[in-house]
């Protein structure tokens, strides 16, 4: 009995790691700045809520996006509900694109992606610049910005085999 | 665009932002025009939503601080590993270091023997004794008296007068010399009186113990502008310590206009001391 129950929280918290990982990624602020790269940045939360919603949308449920966005504002010091916004738009374009899409690629994804975070980003920023007034530096935004697309390709084929591990073949 | 590959493209778009997906509670849509309304009442500076910000700080905060520990224990030893490679870098350079500073000593050595050789020609030259090295073996603390008892006396040739120095800073003389053991008056007794030079300024004075920590610059005429923490050296007049012996820094007194010295020793800490004494060279 005490075995089975412990498969079953075992079970529970691999199925729920996604969600869980996405709230420590936004509490937690992965930014590496230890290693003293001084061009290196990325934005795991894109990754990990794109992929996600792209493969398995009922893994992350959108309260939680929503959540984890405001979260990050306040981590991140940026006005409360432009990160939840930014998060929602990417759950709407990969919903959008699992839609369109008959014979899914990972090289697809992956350019999708990328168009994706054109926008998001081009969007988030422009609101924090229009009316928050907020300076940003773009080079760094730019940056940020290669390294999440970069990164994506690595973060995806590391997903893709946990959810083989755990969901089983026949669901990827 | 033809009609129905627009039609497909409201269809996709209809079905990702306003269906409710599959164990999903909220639509897309709901949430998007959430958080724009929560944009839209921070930018207007709505209270309410500064104390949900507040709220949720105090929570976030602290439980960041939590999620971030195996973070923080990864980057500590990330770190560790890091300095290690640094010690590893650091060794080359002290290497390097060292080998310029042996060279830099080299042309020091001929500075000094050049200072001694002049210092002979103006019959100016003072030749230490070999240090002898004491303990303390009695430092019983006198309102009265601030002196030590050493275990050395004239049988290891000590005699009266010989400057005694706590590494190479001076703390006072021998006054009274047994077989062996010595008496050292510190240069905190109020009956203690050496000349000294206080640099920057190179003015000369006297510096007298005050029965307490600390000593006094006494003989100096008021318009001596002396800096706060000037250095104070044995200025070598009288001819009992040669010039130079670092003693203490000056703590200026707004109040009473007094230069209170502190001695760069602590005299309460004191376990074993140097003893020497300087006289002309006549070699």
């Amino acid at each position: 009995m005490v075995e089975i129950s412990k498969i079953t929280i075992t079970n529970k918290i691999l199925r729920y790691a996604p969600i869980l990982l996405l709230f420590i990624s936004v509490l937690n602020e992965f930014d590496f700045n230890y290693l003293e790269l001084k061009y290196f940045s990325f934005n795991f939360p894109f990754i990990l809520i794109f992929y996600w919603s792209l493969k398995k949308t009922e893994s992350l449920g959108y309260g939680f996006i929503f959540v984890s966005g405001l979260i990050n504002d306040v981590v991140v010091g940026f006005p409360m509900g432009i990160s939840s916004l930014a998060y929602l738009f990417i759950c709407g374009s990969a919903a959008y694109f699992k839609n369109i899409t008959l014979n899914p690629s990972i090289f697809k994804d992956w350019m999708f992606f990328l168009a994706t975070i054109l926008v998001v980003n081009s969007m988030m920023y422009s609101i924090l610049v229009l009316f928050f007034s907020f300076s940003l530096n773009y080079n760094d935004l730019i940056v940020n910005l290669i390294f999440t697309f970069l990164l994506y390709i690595i973060c995806a084929n590391l997903f893709e085999a946990y959810q083989k591990l755990v969901f089983g073949s026949q669901n990827v | 665009m033809d009609t129905s590959s627009r039609d497909d493209f409201v269809i996709a778009i209809r079905s990702a932002f306003l269906k409710k997906g599959n164990k999903q509670r909220f639509s897309l849509i709901f949430l998007i025009f959430l958080s724009l309304i929560f944009l839209a009442l921070t930018k207007i500076d709505f209270k309410p939503i500064n104390y949900i910000k507040i709220s949720i700080r105090e929570v976030v905060y602290r439980s960041s601080f939590l999620v971030s520990a195996p973070e923080n224990y990864l980057k500590k030893t990330y770190q560790n590993i890091q300095s290690h490679f640094v010690i590893y870098n650091d060794y080359f350079e002290i290497k390097s270091e060292i080998e310029k500073l042996k060279a830099q000593k080299n042309v020091d050595q001929f500075i000094l023997k050049e200072n001694e050789r002049l210092k002979k020609i103006i019959d100016d030259y003072v030749a230490e004794s070999e240090e002898i090295v004491a303990k303390i073996i009695i430092d019983k603390d006198s309102p009265f008296l601030r002196s030590l008892i050493v275990n050395k006396g004239s049988k290891n040739n000590i005699k009266l007068g010989m400057a005694v120095l706590d590494r190479s800073y001076l703390i006072g003389k021998v006054v009274e010399v047994n077989y062996l053991t010595s008496r050292i008056l510190l240069l905190s007794d109020l009956n203690s009186k050496i000349p000294v030079i206080i640099e920057p300024g190179s003015f000369q004075s006297i510096l007298s113990g005050t029965g307490q920590d600390h000593g006094i610059i006494q003989y100096l005429k008021e318009n001596y502008l002396i800096e706060e923490s000037s250095t104070i050296y044995t200025s070598g007049a009288g001819g009992l310590f040669k010039a130079g012996i670092p003693v203490g820094k000056i703590e200026k007194n707004e109040l009473n206009k007094e230069n209170k010295v502190n001695f760069f020793s602590d005299f309460s800490q004191l376990r074993f001391v140097k003893i020497k004494s300087f006289t002309k060279d006549t070699d």
